[in-house]
């Protein structure tokens, strides 16, 4: 019964049974290696990302999706996203403890001797895919820069390894990969969301708490996300305008 | 090496030397930038390309659910259905693929429903949350939870 | 992990710049002082440092030879380093270093060290014999008019090309302290003070290095040292001294008047971490020392041979000075996280690619080509052999 139905879809039927988004994510899936899907417009699209900080619980499953989608590499100080651990204790509100051990990659331990009364919380981190992207601004030979869709991307054949990218990002999300010895950073999986699927990222995170966002599409989710909620970016006083919008993110958040 | 008459002979050699490096690096610059550079932007346009032509590991749920349709069915209603696949049962774009062996590898039920489940602080009010010393023993969660419906039924204390 | 307090985002655990990009602005800085104190003479017409013109060129085009390497070597992909020529991003600050570097070597220092001896290497072309021959040849462009409308023609226009350097020099220097004065990203950095601050620094440390080199050779070449000379690059030394260290000061007084949110952050990080290279090495001994010296030598009545050793003394520690501020500013800099929560440690190894071995190895090099270019150039005008030639 699983055979038949396996060559019946892998045959002409799978285009009358499967939505768009996933067809196009089928042929990508089958290529193997994809390639530039043939029906996606750039300009159509303008790509964002929400984070809602209530709903993590810290799980680590974005962190170890992320290294395995982007092929990224295991050592210490090499994360194109991360979860990190805010504690707030009554006792000394001004000075909150945060820990992110190895990223969050093998998620996190519960906290011994916890002061009741503290406030604990979790926030992924990532690439904010800027409009005014720093980043972008101080590469010498434009080997960093913003696609037509959003998403801040590294040319790996042009980048010299210079870093002052790396120096010129405030939010830290920038690290040089050892093997190619150029700068490395999350894409925002741009391979992925151009075929119609979502980011690796969201797509293993088990609460819903990071969902990939497009601005320009009317019937995005994010727009009534945006509508409902008090919704915050990291540093806005350093009007980079970082496209990664969390939701409840607290005062104390660096 | 002739006598150089004009007082001035020296500076028309070095303008000559000047200009000639310049010609040279015009040259040089014709011929090295690639020619889609500049196109949308200060990038070379080609590099848009490379950063879709990357193999993708994770298939998506909505890709599993054309052939798992039991598992759809069995995951009607609980409280694991908006849960991607893959967040269990690892990275599955292969397989989808066509590459059904080896079957994929799912963690230590213990290890892996703790890793969301554990008891920890920081968590949202309603998460279901268990301290692993107090609860169920050295049992497989699996023993009493069925994965893809995860809540135990409190009247029967059977599994749903 | 070790080294590492506090919170730091998981990328910042490594320092992304090393000691090799210490050493690119300190190198460039040389250039640019020496750059200066050889204009002084030329532009303003300050007559007692004449000695030591020839010398703060040739001291600055050997260093100028050398201050990409460090560059080189720290990149990823040194060899993609054209593209900086190629496609330069007019928005970043680091791709107009080709340009500025390029131009300042070519159409200044060069042109102006040939133009001024143009008239020896004619000669020496005349005299020699062979390979030597060819060598000064090709160098004199195989030009060999030497009349006096020609030489008077070189005198001129090698003032317009000092009047021009003059900025250039500026721009050349003044440009790495945007670099790192525009990352809004690092409070640490991110200050206008920052070109102006690295521009004087940089003109107090080339003054330092090419009074030390006058010194140095002339004892050397067992000459006397034209004390007029000395004591007049010692005062331009001592008054660019105190300008510099009044805008250090000034943007210090600053940040604490201020106190914003890296504050705290900034000064817990210089009274550990950055301790001894600051506190002990930058101002103390590095800045306060030779500012009392100088001051000393100007208040007082010395002898010549003590002036000559508090010179001496006040230039070496000026010259550690000035290293230790392009340390404090560049690894400072990347010492504290960005979330202003930790600091990670700089651990610098010793003999791979970016470490002590090859710092030490590219500090070393500048002389060596001085060496072959004092011998190439020689800037003395007091040698009799230089006196039979030019007869």
């Amino acid at each position: 019964m699983d055979q038949d139905r396996r060559s019946f879809l892998t045959g002409a039927g799978k285009f009358i049974m499967l939505t768009g988004a996933a067809s196009l994510a089928w042929d990508a899936v089958l290529n193997g290696t994809p390639d530039q899907a043939p029906n996606y417009d750039a300009t159509a699209h303008w790509w964002a990302m929400t984070i809602d900080v209530d709903r993590c619980i810290g799980s680590g499953n974005c962190v170890r999706a992320c290294k395995i989608e982007n092929n990224v590499p295991d050592e210490p100080g090499m994360f194109r996203t991360w979860v990190e651990r805010y504690q707030i204790r009554p006792d000394d509100p001004e000075h909150p403890i945060v820990d992110s051990p190895n990223g969050g990659h093998d998620g996190f331990a519960p906290i011994k001797d916890l002061p009741p009364g503290t406030k604990v919380f979790f926030v992924p981190k990532m690439c904010n895919h800027c409009v005014h992207s720093p980043c972008v601004q101080v590469c010498p030979v434009g080997a960093t820069f913003e696609s037509p869709d959003g998403v801040v991307l590294v040319d790996k054949s042009r980048c010299l390894g210079c870093r002052y990218c790396v120096q010129a990002c405030p939010y830290g999300c920038r690290y040089i990969d050892p093997r190619t010895h150029t700068v490395d950073k999350c894409t925002l999986c741009y391979h992925r969301i151009t075929q119609g699927l979502t980011t690796a990222c969201a797509e293993a995170c088990p609460t819903g708490a990071r969902r990939l966002a497009d601005l320009k599409s009317p019937k995005d989710p994010v727009h009534e996300f945006m509508r409902t909620h008090k919704v915050h970016v990291l540093k806005p006083q350093l009007a980079t305008r970082p496209k990664v919008y969390y939701n409840a993110l607290d005062g104390a958040v660096r | 090496m002739g006598r150089e008459t004009r007082y001035y002979g020296h500076l028309i050699r070095v303008a000559v030397v000047f200009g000639l490096g310049f010609l040279a690096f015009v040259i040089i610059r014709h011929s090295l930038v690639p020619t889609d550079f500049g196109v949308y932007g200060f990038y070379r346009a080609g590099a848009l390309d490379d950063a879709r032509a990357l193999p993708i590991s994770f298939a998506g749920r909505d890709v599993c659910e054309v052939c798992h349709v039991a598992v759809v069915e069995s995951q009607k209603e609980s409280r694991h259905t908006r849960v991607s696949c893959e967040s269990c049962h690892g990275p599955l774009a292969k397989h989808a693929s066509g590459e059904f062996n080896p079957k994929p590898k799912t963690l230590h039920p213990r290890e892996l429903c703790l890793s969301c489940h554990v008891k920890m602080a920081g968590k949202y009010d309603g998460f279901p949350q268990v301290d692993p010393a107090d609860h169920g023993g050295d049992f497989a969660c699996t023993a009493c939870h069925q994965p893809h419906q995860p809540k135990i039924a409190m009247e029967t204390g059977k599994k749903k | 992990m070790p080294g590492v307090e506090g919170f730091i985002y998981p990328n910042e655990v490594e320092l992304q710049w090393s000691v090799l990009i210490v050493l690119y602005p300190f190198l460039t800085g040389l250039v640019a002082g020496a750059f200066i104190l050889a204009s002084l003479e030329r532009v303003f017409n300050v007559a007692a440092v004449r000695p030591t013109y020839r010398l703060a060129l040739l001291t600055a085009l050997a260093f100028l030879l050398v201050a990409p390497l460090p560059l080189q070597m720290h990149l990823g992909h040194p060899e993609r380093s054209f593209s900086m020529y190629l496609t330069p991003h007019r928005e970043s600050a680091m791709a107009m270093f080709g340009f500025v570097y390029l131009w300042y070597l070519m159409a200044v220092l060069v042109l102006e060290i040939w133009f001024d001896y143009r008239r020896e290497l004619v000669l020496t072309w005349r005299a020699s014999r062979g390979l030597k021959r060819h060598f000064y040849g090709a160098l004199t462009l195989w030009s060999d008019n030497i009349s006096p409308e020609a030489l008077h023609l070189d005198e001129r226009i090698g003032r317009i090309i000092t009047i021009v350097g003059i900025p250039s020099a500026f721009l050349l220097h003044g440009y790495v302290g945007f670099i790192s004065g525009s990352v809004k990203a690092n409070p640490w950095w991110s200050t206008p003070m920052m070109p102006v601050v690295f521009l004087l620094s940089a003109i107090v440390s080339g003054i330092a290095a090419v009074m030390l080199l006058y010194v140095f050779l002339s004892w050397v070449r067992r000459r006397a040292i034209d004390m007029l000379c000395l004591d007049t690059i010692a005062t331009y030394l001592f008054y660019a001294f105190i300008i510099d260290f009044s805008l250090e000061m000034l943007d210090l007084v600053h940040r604490l008047y201020e106190a914003d949110e890296s504050l705290k952050a900034l000064d817990f990080m210089v009274h550990t971490r950055l301790f001894v290279s600051q506190i002990v090495l930058q101002i103390g001994l590095g800045t306060l020392v030779p500012l009392g010296l100088l001051a000393l030598t100007q208040l007082m009545r010395f002898s010549d041979a003590r002036r000559r050793r508090l010179y001496v003394t006040a230039g070496l520690l000026t010259l550690v000075g000035i290293f230790a501020m392009r340390w404090n500013v560049v690894i400072g800099g990347q010492l504290f996280s960005k979330s202003f929560l930790g600091y990670t440690s700089y651990k610098m190894g010793f003999a791979t690619r970016e470490v002590l071995l090859p710092a030490l190895a590219i500090m070393v090099l500048p002389f060596i080509i001085l060496a072959v270019l004092l011998r190439i150039f020689p800037p003395w005008e007091d040698e009799p052999a230089k006196a039979e030639l030019l007869r």
